[in-house]
């Protein structure tokens, strides 16, 4: 970066969020405040079943209700669709066969809540009247739950359709795993239950979808986190040209993953609405939604870590199944980062894993904050606490020993990744981030006041967990900047918000090097039609991706406007500098011409010629395509209180030591940070989305769904350091969910410190009170006996 | 999640909403709606009339009467919770209420909603059956009282006939030598309970125990009195080993059990918790601290 760019002072501070005076004040448009005339709202009708054949649906009764517009089904909405299915399966190595699912159930129903016919209506109200008048005739197919069961011969099949259950089989492998159990000297052993839950934004999904005639136009208005994408899917699947389709995403109330993933019902609404020549409008409800929306992080570990005599890691190896639902919206990705994952910051020299993914009849699969991350952490932590216990060594020591050095930067991991590429370490200093976090937290005088907490009958604990987590997946990102006539900056990218400040961080980067007030520049993501290439939310990437987009396109308009005034001052570039908006002459305060001024000159004067005969407008546009994945790591510790008696369980103290690389904006890094560690609290300790042995959901409400709320949440202590990524111009990292990944296994490790010596082994997530108790009454009788 | 169609009504006094709920079939009356609506909107409740109670004034009001308190139907658990009246004459009440909901829901939600609704996990019926409370319903041909123990028929069903309404409820005023305490356990402060205790003692000379009550909620489908136990304390003095077998007694309680909280644990927390609470009653009347 040269010294100009450094001048603006925005990247690295703590800036008022931009989108905050919309959003705080009660000014912002969320979904379900778009509202047009003629509006149509629809339900959806849903399986009650979680496998069968609709042998009938008599919507008859339903179509008669006053107020309904039309109630459809999938022979309907096909007159306007180009196939079947969602054309949505992502490339995948192992994948034996996509399933990809349609937009309402054609013959077979998979899942409870698929939907299966759809309700138009004047209004949500009367779609829901008339919707419980339609009468389904399914007949019921025997069900599978359990993945487990599921790969087992004569497993009852999860689709007809399918071959079997086993949707996909890869593995992570490399090094001599065999030579690595055979020269041990200590082996470990474990199986690990990780439970389904989803990321349960404040905003549920939701559509608007418009045809205009006059233009031809379908606009497409979706809470979604990937606007091009479903763009993409529309085109194909309506056979409409590109630029006929349009979706804008307005403000969402998160996402999480949840609205990562193309869901049956953005096609089925549009579909809708060119069928009925009407606006329709679909928001989902909270009790749809558990059923509607995709969750993930059901996985079954089977796996054994072998150690040398010191505890430092010779291989690990095992199984892993996955919890797949009925179909493959979004590929094979999670539980191959969960394996890969589960390497984090640690020299593993030896290591095979073993994945099975296995559909269910469970509503599909896709990414939740962490995708999968979390789950190989806990594993490896949790080998490396029990192997701590096991040879007497302290739990910062295994982990110690086994730790990448900072001179071992860039770290290469020979396991190959999405893209072909092989994992690399790009920067970080994993033991000072650990000696950082144990300070914070107290770790050396914490065996002093549990052994106090003890006398007065108290059970605290204290656990720790690293992790790394691969962010910034490309490939690409884009950002176009232009200053008009008026001087507004507007900033255009592919990125998309949910309200984590993505506005405020392109606005920042911009300002950086505009040398121009973030609040004053206009940021516009999530409009297919203001971007045409771009990407959105996923994989804790858009800092990465769109911020260093962001930050080229400026310094290309920069360069532009240099030389433009270079022209109009009559002076030589290199002695340009940009202050406040002003390009001006070095050390010449007050001789300059305003980015307005050039913007003007640039934009035309009828009959004279431009500035520099530099090409017109005051503009820039920049793609930033990735390297490779920039890995972001932490340090967690988590002070908890036991009670054995109930088995309840209470978070004291929370300490976070993060490194995401250079910050462009640390309050809002920390707001990721807090809010990704409540997303891991709550997979630790309450959420769980269960169903029985007939794939009956049984948390549908928020009562028995359990999202951790402030009660149960700690104050976070957060604490940061800064490896700057070699990867990209900026040095960022993502720090999405990084929260989440680390939280799960620190909190384990807290709880299982705090009863010692009681040798308390927490093998399932979420850990509820009922289930600590029994394995404190199981380690209690085990102790009588010995 | 939207409620099927219904009628509002929104009488003005006691005897319109009497005559509303006797003209109309399939009518219920509204209260806070913290647990009418919700069903309404998931759809596993609906009433064709819906009886809005909010703007009769009588029902709202706490008095203290020779009987003890008498406290309106459409008292808010808010005011329930910041009455100093309450505090300091049913005490118990005073505790258990600030368990209920959350803050928000407290302004909404009544004292005659959460005894009417009668949520397994809900912690005001757990208060009335240890304190004995009398409820004074009205229906269209006469009033009556019901004792609280009468009161809980099945799973979220009450004994009020139909027609009948709850207008307000007496609790017995605190023994000036008693103490009491309201536990609960569950996973988030806010959420009912998944076992509460709500006990209530008595100390005589010496620290002998006069009288006991105990009530614990969230195992069956209503609050249940532990008469065993409580007799068990009787004449014992409020010391550690009579609590303990208080709660060895209490956690042979029969429990409903499911997937999540399975009969035992709800056993064990009936143990730990009755014990706890005597400890706390036991110092709060007046009896060592730690006992």
């Amino acid at each position: 970066m040269s010294e100009g760019h450094e001048a603006g002072g925005w990247i690295g501070r703590s800036a008022a969020r931009v989108e905050d005076h919309v959003l705080l004040r009660g000014g912002a448009r969320f979904l379900d405040d778009i509202v047009m005339p003629d509006l149509a709202e629809a339900t959806f009708v849903r399986s009650p079943l979680a496998h069968g054949l609709i042998r009938s649906i008599n919507c008859e009764a339903a179509r008669a209700l006053p107020g309904v517009h039309a109630v459809y089904v999938f022979a309907d909405l096909r007159r306007v669709l180009m196939q079947d299915y969602i054309p949505q399966a992502l490339p995948a190595g192992g994948l034996r066969f996509d399933v990809d699912p349609p937009c309402l159930a054609i013959d077979e129903v998979c899942y409870v809540g698929e939907p299966v016919a759809m309700v138009v209506a004047t209004s949500r109200r009367i779609a829901e009247d008339a919707a419980a008048l339609v009468e389904l005739d399914i007949e019921a197919l025997p069900v599978l739950v359990d993945p487990v069961e599921g790969l087992q011969q004569g497993a009852p099949k999860v689709r007809l359709s399918c071959p079997d259950n086993l949707v996909a089989r890869t593995k992570v492998d490399y090094g001599d795993v065999e030579g690595a159990f055979e020269g041990a000297a200590h082996v470990v052993r474990e199986q690990f239950r990780l439970n389904k839950g989803g990321g349960h934004p404040m905003e549920l999904r939701g559509v608007v979808a418009r045809h205009d005639e006059i233009t031809d136009q379908l606009t497409l208005w979706n809470s979604t986190q990937m606007p091009h994408r479903a763009k993409a899917l529309l085109v194909a699947s309506l056979g409409l040209a590109e630029h006929q389709v349009r979706v804008v995403t307005p403000e969402v109330g998160g996402g999480f993953g949840t609205k990562a993933v193309f869901h049956p019902e953005e096609l089925a609404v549009p579909a809708a609405a060119l069928l009925l020549k009407r606006p329709i409008k679909w928001v989902e409800d909270r009790f749809e939604s558990f059923t509607a929306s995709s969750g993930e992080r059901e996985q079954i570990w089977t796996v054994e870590g072998a150690f040398d005599a010191d505890g430092r890691l010779r291989g690990i190896r095992g199984t892993l199944v996955y919890d797949h639902g009925a179909a493959t919206p979004y590929g094979i990705a999670l539980p191959f980062n969960a394996a890969t994952n589960l390497i984090g910051p640690y020299i593993l020299p030896a290591y095979r894993m073993l994945i099975d993914l296995c559909l269910t009849n469970k509503t599909p699969a896709a990414p939740t904050r962490g995708a999968g991350r979390p789950q190989g952490t806990f594993v490896m932590e949790r080998l490396l606490d029990r192997m701590a216990l096991q040879l007497g060594l302290a739990r910062d020591e295994i982990r110690r020993r086994n730790m990448i050095a900072p001179a071992q930067m860039p770290y290469t991991i020979p396991v190959k990744q999405r893209d072909g590429s092989l994992m690399v370490y790009d920067s970080g200093d994993y033991p000072q981030c650990q000696v950082m976090a144990l300070k914070a937290a107290g770790w050396e005088d914490f065996p002093q006041r549990q052994k106090e907490a003890r006398k007065q009958g108290r059970f605290i604990g204290l656990g720790l967990a690293n992790y790394v987590e691969a962010t910034g997946r490309g490939p690409f990102e884009s950002v176009s900047i232009s200053v008009g006539p008026s001087g507004q900056v507007i900033v255009s990218s592919g990125a998309t918000a949910q309200g984590q400040g993505v506005k405020t961080m392109l606005a920042q980067v911009v300002a950086q090097v505009l040398g121009v007030a973030p609040e004053t520049i206009h940021v516009v993501v999530g409009d297919t039609s203001a971007t045409p290439a771009g990407l959105g939310a996923y994989a804790s990437r858009q800092a990465v991706t769109a911020g260093n987009a962001a930050f080229a396109a400026a310094t290309l308009l920069a360069n532009k406007a240099k030389i433009a005034a270079s022209e109009l001052l009559e002076a030589a570039v290199d002695d340009l500098v940009i202050r406040d908006g002003v390009v001006e002459v070095k050390g010449v305060p007050g001789h300059g011409k305003s980015l307005t001024q050039i913007a003007r000159a640039l934009a035309g004067t009828p009959g004279f010629a431009l500035p520099g005969n530099l090409p017109p407008g005051l503009s820039a546009a920049s793609d930033f395509m990735t390297s490779g994945l920039s890995y972001t790591n932490g340090c967690h510790l988590a002070e908890v209180e036991v009670d054995p008696d109930t088995g309840g369980v209470k978070i004291l103290r929370y300490v976070v030591v993060h490194d995401c690389g250079r910050m462009i904006n640390p309050m809002m890094v920390e707001g990721q940070i807090l809010g990704g560690v409540i997303h891991g609290i709550g997979m630790t300790l309450f959420e769980w989305m269960r169903y029985d042995r007939e794939g009956q959901p049984l948390t549908v409400t928020l009562a028995d769904y359990l999202l951790p709320t402030s009660d149960v949440v700690p104050r976070l202590e957060i604490l940061h350091l800064e490896s700057p990524t070699p990867l990209n111009p900026l040095g960022v990292k993502g720090a999405a969910e990084s929260g989440t990944i680390g939280a799960p296994a620190t909190i384990i490790s807290a709880i299982e410190d705090a009863l010692r010596p009681l040798d308390i082994r927490v093998s399932q997530l979420p850990l509820t009170p009922p289930q600590l108790r029994r394995l404190i009454r199981a380690a209690q009788a085990s102790e009588m006996v010995a | 999640m939207k409620a099927p169609p219904f009628r509002y009504h929104a009488p003005e006094d006691l005897a319109s909403a009497v005559a509303l709920l006797a003209q109309y079939e399939n009518a219920r009356v509204l209260a806070g709606g913290q647990s009418l609506m919700p069903m309404m909107n998931l759809r596993v409740a609906g009433p064709d009339h819906l009886i809005d109670l909010g703007r009769i004034a009588d029902l709202r009001g706490i008095e203290e009467t020779p009987q003890g308190l008498r406290i309106g139907a459409m008292v808010t658990q808010r005011a329930l919770e910041k009455s100093e009246l309450v505090a300091r004459a049913c005490p118990l009440l005073s505790e258990a209420v600030t368990h209920v909901g959350h803050q928000q829901t407290r302004n909404r939600g009544t004292l005659g909603g959460s005894l009417c609704h009668l949520d397994p996990g809900a912690e005001l019926p757990v208060a009335a059956a240890a304190l004995d409370a009398v409820l004074h319903v009205v229906g269209p041909a006469r009033a009556r009282d019901i004792a609280f123990a009468d009161f809980p028929l099945d799973y979220l069903t009450s004994s009020l006939a139909p027609g009948e309404m709850l207008v307000h409820v007496t609790f017995p005023r605190a023994d000036r030598r008693s103490g009491a305490a309201f536990l609960e356990f569950n996973r988030r402060p806010a959420d009912f309970a998944i076992v509460s205790v709500a006990v209530t003692l008595t100390l005589g000379a010496e620290g002998v125990i006069t009288q006991a009550t105990i009530a614990i909620g969230g195992v069956s489908h209503a609050p249940v009195r532990l008469a065993q136990v409580e007799n068990s304390l009787m004449g014992a003095r409020a010391d550690e080993a009579a609590f303990a077998g208080a709660a060895a007694l209490a956690a042979l309680t029969p429990c409903d059990g499911d997937e999540v909280y399975p009969a035992d644990y709800r056993q064990e927390l009936c143990g730990v918790l009755v014990r706890r609470a005597l400890v706390i009653a036991a110092a709060r009347a007046g009896g060592p601290a730690h006992v």
